[in-house]
């Protein structure tokens, strides 16, 4: 069941770039959840075969691409969270899923901080404060969103 | 002799995943320097880039969808009252473009008698802006109009309020606007009261530039109107810029740093002009105020 066959992670992925690009009002912006990171964590968690560094790492520069970030930000970012979840993924599997929801609001502020660092380290100006509030909101959507994946993945596999 | 195992002995896998870690990431940081730094990605980041097109397509139909909702749904009423508000809108400023025009023929006489270089007439075309959200830190917008619109590399953006920002990127059915907030923004100013000359530039934050480097002895109140200068030939002369809002020492105390509200409305889901005549010889041409200053 570690293969994931059929469409199931190219079009969440794209679903994912996708609800990263939909239009918000301007208050609720910065607390976007970081949707391609969710999606990736889990394929990276699920279906270590194909989800790897070199998926994170394209993923990312996709984003890159299509948000109008600057090139290789994301990649970077992705890379960075793809590496600790495969780190950790023995463990992260057996995990209860509200323990597996801190650990990616963890990984998720360990994101916000890299891009930030990012940010200070080129003199590029920082996201508004809020935005810090969006890995909360993240973690929250960890569990429907795992058990959604799921269901999709283990239907189509 | 140690007593205790030693360290855990590292396997081979993880060796391994950390030399992949390192040689991603070092691709990584090349590509964000090399962006970053005078934009040598340029060519590339722009071919590829077609290839987000059909996500900024989709990503846009919720918008338009929403539109035709909005405009289906209309009910009779509303759209008697709507009418009746932009009839009134129509006639008032009917009314001011009469006076103005009055104002233009009596410039164009005078100009004529000065012997300066004429002014190119104002040629605008709508592009409406395709309702996605681009990373906030960038101050960026898509125009749903490409090449195959008209649309060129370097036209400026206006809104009825003022300038917007200029075209950076043109492909086929889309454009990358640029908004003069974008930290990569700096647009040549001059102070409509008082003709002090400045550059605003853009600080990454949606409703406010800057204008720094202001000598402490020029003549600049808060609440001046700020508009382009039409120096370096980018933009056109006379569209208005912001009014300035704020006035502070910089660290220096020599200087002082102007905070400008733009005039124009920085946000999306609306139509932009997007001006057609910008012939480089009418802005390179100089300006009456030019050529008397010896």
């Amino acid at each position: 069941m570690i293969r994931a066959r059929g469409w199931a992670l190219p079009v969440s992925i794209a679903l994912a770039l996708l609800l990263g690009l939909l239009p918000l009002p301007p208050a609720l912006q910065p607390l976007r959840p970081y949707w391609l990171a969710l999606v990736l964590a889990y394929w990276v968690i699920e279906a270590p075969g194909q989800a790897g560094l070199g998926l994170a790492f394209g993923c990312g520069l996709l984003a890159d691409l299509v948000f109008g970030s600057l090139l290789g930000e994301q990649a970077l970012r992705m890379t960075v969270l793809a590496f600790i979840l495969q780190r950790f993924r023995a463990r992260l599997r057996f995990f209860p899923l509200w323990q597996q929801s801190l650990a990616i609001g963890g990984l998720l502020l360990n994101d916000r901080i890299v891009a930030a660092a990012i940010h200070v380290a080129l003199g590029a100006p920082q996201v508004p404060w809020t935005a810090w509030w969006a890995p909360l909101l993240g973690m929250a959507l960890w569990a429907p969103l795992f058990v959604l994946l799921d269901a999709w993945r283990l239907r189509r596999a | 002799m140690a007593s205790y195992a030693g360290p855990a002995p590292v396997r081979p896998g993880d060796v391994a995943g950390t030399l992949r870690l390192l040689a991603y990431l070092g691709l990584a940081i090349a590509l964000i320097v090399l962006d970053h730094r005078g934009g040598w990605l340029a060519q590339g980041r722009a071919q590829a880039e077609l290839l987000a097109q059909p996500l900024w397509w989709l990503a846009g139909a919720p918008g338009r969808i929403g539109d035709r909702l909005r405009s289906d749904a209309a009910t009779r009423g509303q759209l008697a009252r709507e009418n009746r508000i932009l009839r009134n809108a129509l006639l008032i400023s009917g009314a001011r473009g009469a006076r103005l025009q009055a104002a233009a023929a009596d410039n164009a006489r005078l100009r004529g008698l000065l012997g300066a270089a004429t002014r190119g007439r104002l040629d605008v075309q709508l592009a409406p802006i395709l309702d996605i959200d681009l990373d906030p830190v960038r101050r960026r917008l898509v125009l749903e109009a490409g090449a195959a619109d008209g649309v060129r590399m370097g036209q400026t953006v206006i809104d009825a309020g003022g300038l917007l920002g200029q075209i950076i990127d043109v492909k086929p059915r889309t454009a990358t606007l640029l908004l003069l907030t974008d930290a990569d923004h700096a647009v040549p100013v001059v102070l409509a009261r008082s003709g002090v000359r400045l550059v605003a530039y853009g600080r990454g934050r949606q409703d406010l530039l800057e204008l720094p480097d202001i000598p402490l002895s020029s003549d600049v109140r808060v609440g001046d109107a700020v508009v382009t200068s039409g120096l370096g030939g980018r933009f056109p002369a006379g569209f208005p810029v912001g009014r300035i809002v704020a006035l502070r020492p910089d660290h220096s105390r020599a200087f002082l740093i102007g905070d400008l509200k733009p005039s124009a409305q920085l946000d999306r889901g609306r139509d932009v002009l997007l001006l057609r005549d910008a012939p480089p010889t009418a802005a390179e041409a100089p300006t009456p105020a030019e050529r008397t200053t010896p």
